[in-house]
C-alpha cells in the first residue's frame, strides 16, 4: 500500500508550516523545497514518523541556479521508503556567498562521502560533517569545478600547444 | 604517540607500537586504484583511511556540455565490467524525459542484453574473490564465458568493453542469427561450468573458513550506508529495482531475489552466484518471447521516435525529413523537453540512478549518476576494522569495487 502524497504534504505542512516552501507532483517523483535552515529536521521527522518512514537516503547531490540570486546552490536529496516503495525528493537552496547546510551524516550514514562530494564540487559547507574534505579532486584544489562560471574548454580552440595530446 | 591514540593498553604493559602499512593504489590484491591507509597491530587492523585515487574524469560536467546520445559513451566507463547496463539505464532515462514508448520486443532483447552484462560482471566478482582467497583455476576457468558474453556484445553492437550499445527506442540493429546463436550456447553451455565453478568454492572448507563470518555487515547499518544491490541483499534485505520499480518489462518475469542473512563474504559469494541463476532463467524466458513474435512484429527492434532514433542510412539519401532528422540527431541540434527526472535500475553492484535536470536546451542541464559503488566504498572502513589484513583484501573484492565507478 504506497504512501499517498496527500498524506506526506498534510503530515509535513502541519508539523513545519511555514518551512515547506512549495511542492511540486509534475516531475516523476513527489518533490518538495523546504528552507534551508530546517533540512536537518524536516529529514529526521521523515525517518522517524511511523506513517511516513523515509529512512533510506538514495541520493544526495547539489546543483547550481546562477540566475537565482539568493538561491544559487541547491542540496537535492532522494529519499525512498523501502517498505512502502515511495519516494520523495527533497530540496534546499542557499546562497552562493554562503553555502551553509546542516549535514545529514549523523542520520545517514550513506551520506558522509555523498556531502564529501558534493563539497568537493559545488562549495557547499555541510555544518557538522565529521571529515569535511575532498573526495574524488586533489586536496590542494582551490575552487570548484562543477559551479556553472567554470565553463569546459573550447574545443575549436587552437592556441594550445599540447605535445601529449596534439590538437 | 599519535599512532598509538586508538589502543588502550592495561597498566604496566610493555610499550607497543602499530604499524601504518599504504594498501595501494596499485597493489595487486585492491584491483584498481583504490588506496587504504591502515594502522595495525600486528595482523590486525585498527583503522584505516581510504582515498578514492585521483582518477577523477569529470564525467558529470563533461555531461553538461554534451547531447543525449554522446552521454552514452561516458556511462560505458562507469561500471566497465557491465557496461550495457549503463547504456540501457542511461536510454531508459532518456525515454523517460522525453515519453517514448518501447515495444514488447525491444524490452526483451533489452532483458537479455542487461541479464548477460549482469552474469558477467558477477562472473568476474566471485572469481576474484576466489583467486584472494588462494584459488585461480575458477577465474580463468569462467573467463572464456565472459569472453562469449563479450562475443554476444560484439555480434550486436560491434564492441567489447566499452559497448556504446543501443538507441533512445530501441537498438542500433536488429540482432543477428549469429547473435541468437550464441545467445543459445550460453545458455547450452554455461549452466554446467557454473555449476563447477560452484561446486570448487561453496563446500570448500578453506573457501568457507576464510569468508564466513568475515567482512560482515547487518542489515541496519548496510541500510544506513545506503547499500543497494547484491551487499544489501546478503545482510537479508529483498530490495531489488527490477521488482520495486520494474523497468524494460521486468514485470512481465518470473524469478527470486536471493537473499542472504549475515552480510558477510561467503553471503556475498552466494548470492551474486544465485543470481546467476536466476539471470540465466530470466535471459531463457526472455529468449522465448522474443522467438514466439511472428511476422512482422518479429523484426520490431525500435520504437517509432524518429525525432531521437537515427533513420536508416537509405532513407537519408531520398527522404528529405529523414535527412533532416539525422543531421539534427548527428550535429545534437534536438532540443529536449524540459524537466527533471530520475530513473533507476538494478546495476550489477546495486541501484545505479541518473538524476537528469533539462532546462529545455539540447543538453542535460545537470547529470548526476548515482555510482553504487562510490557509496559502499565509505563502509569499507567499518566493516574491516579489527579484521586480520588478509580478511580485509578478500572484504575489498567481495563488495566488487569498481574503480570506474567511483568517481563521475
Amino acid at each position: 500500500m504506497p504512501i499517498h502524497s496527500d498524506h506526506i504534504k498534510e503530515k509535513l505542512n502541519a508539523q513545519f508550516g511555514d518551512g515547506i516552501i512549495s511542492w511540486d507532483a509534475s516531475s516523476d517523483i513527489l518533490a518538495l523545497e523546504v528552507v534551508p535552515s530546517i533540512n536537518l529536521k524536516v529529514l529526521t521527522f521523515l525517518y522517524d514518523e511511523p506513517t511516513l518512514g523515509f529512512q533510506f537516503l538514495t541520493d544526495l547531490t547539489g546543483v547550481h541556479y546562477p540566475d537565482q540570486p539568493g538561491k544559487e546552490i541547491g542540496v537535492v536529496y532522494h529519499l525512498h521508503n523501502l517498505k512502502e516503495n515511495a519516494r520523495l525528493r527533497m530540496k534546499i537552496f542557499v546562497p552562493i556567498e554562503k553555502p551553509d547546510v546542516f549535514t545529514a551524516s549523523g542520520l545517514f550514514s550513506g551520506a558522509n562521502w555523498m556531502e564529501r562530494e558534493t563539497f568537493d564540487f559545488y562549495g557547499i559547507h555541510f555544518i557538522g560533517h565529521p571529515n569535511l574534505k575532498r573526495v574524488l579532486n586533489v586536496d590542494e584544489m582551490d575552487y570548484h569545478p562543477l559551479r556553472k562560471e567554470y565553463p569546459l574548454e573550447d574545443q575549436t580552440r587552437i592556441d594550445k600547444d599540447d605535445e601529449m595530446f596534439g590538437r | 604517540m599519535p599512532e598509538q591514540a586508538n589502543i588502550v593498553l592495561p597498566e604496566g604493559s610493555i610499550e607497543k607500537q602499530t604499524t601504518r602499512l599504504n594498501l595501494g593504489p596499485t597493489h595487486p590484491a585492491t584491483h584498481g586504484v583504490f588506496q587504504n591507509i591502515l594502522e595495525m597491530d600486528g595482523e590486525r587492523i585498527i583503522k584505516t583511511e581510504s582515498t578514492v585515487g585521483y582518477i577523477h574524469r569529470a564525467f558529470e560536467k563533461i555531461a553538461e556540455r554534451r547531447p543525449l546520445y554522446q552521454i552514452t559513451t561516458l556511462t560505458d566507463r562507469l561500471n566497465y565490467c557491465s557496461a550495457p547496463l549503463n547504456n540501457m539505464g542511461w536510454h531508459m532515462t532518456c525515454e523517460k524525459l522525453l515519453s517514448v514508448k518501447t515495444p514488447k520486443r525491444v524490452d526483451y532483447l533489452r532483458v537479455i542484453i542487461m541479464e548477460l552484462s549482469r552474469i558477467s560482471d558477477h562472473l568476474i566478482c566471485n572469481s576474484i574473490v576466489g583467486v584472494d582467497a588462494g584459488a585461480y583455476t575458477g577465474f580463468l576457468y569462467v573467463m572464456q564465458y565472459r569472453e562469449l558474453i563479450y562475443e554476444i556484445y560484439e555480434e550486436v553492437c560491434g564492441s567489447r568493453l566499452t559497448t556504446n550499445m543501443g538507441r533512445i527506442g530501441g537498438f542500433e540493429r536488429n540482432f543477428s542469427n549469429t547473435a541468437f546463436q550464441k545467445i543459445e550456447q550460453f545458455l547450452e553451455e554455461f549452466p554446467k561450468v557454473w555449476k563447477e565453478f560452484e561446486n570448487l568454492f561453496m563446500r570448500n572448507r578453506i573457501f568457507i573458513e576464510r569468508t564466513k563470518g568475515t567482512g560482515a555487515i547487518s542489515a541496519e547499518r548496510a541500510l544506513n550506508f545506503s547499500f543497494t544491490g547484491p551487499n544489501l541483499r546478503a545482510a537479508g534485505i529483498d530490495y531489488d529495482v527490477r521488482v520495486h520499480a520494474p523497468y524494460s518489462s521486468y514485470e512481465d518475469f518470473d524469478f527470486i531475489i536471493p537473499v542472504g542473512t549475515t552480510g558477510d563474504n561467503y553471503d556475498r559469494f552466494m548470492v551474486r552466484g544465485e543470481e546467476v541463476w536466476q539471470s540465466l532463467d530470466i535471459i531463457r524466458q526472455a529468449y522465448q518471447k522474443v522467438q514466439s513474435f511472428k511476422g512482422a512484429e518479429a523484426e520490431v527492434y525500435h520504437a517509432d521516435a524518429p525525432e531521437y532514433y537515427l533513420p536508416a542510412k537509405a532513407d537519408v539519401y531520398t527522404k528529405m525529413e529523414a535527412l533532416i532528422y539525422h543531421f539534427k540527431i548527428v550535429m545534437g541540434e534536438t532540443e529536449i523537453p524540459a524537466g527533471e527526472i530520475y530513473h533507476s535500475i538494478e546495476g550489477a553492484n546495486g541501484e545505479l540512478g541518473f538524476y537528469l535536470i533539462s532546462d529545455g536546451g539540447r543538453t542535460p542541464y545537470r547529470l548526476h549518476f548515482r555510482r553504487p559503488c562510490f557509496i559502499y566504498y565509505q563502509a569499507y572502513e567499518e566493516i574491516v576494522r579489527g579484521t586480520m589484513l588478509s580478511d580485509a583484501i578478500i572484504t575489498l573484492s567481495s563488495l566488487n569495487l569498481i574503480a570506474g565507478e567511483m568517481d563521475a
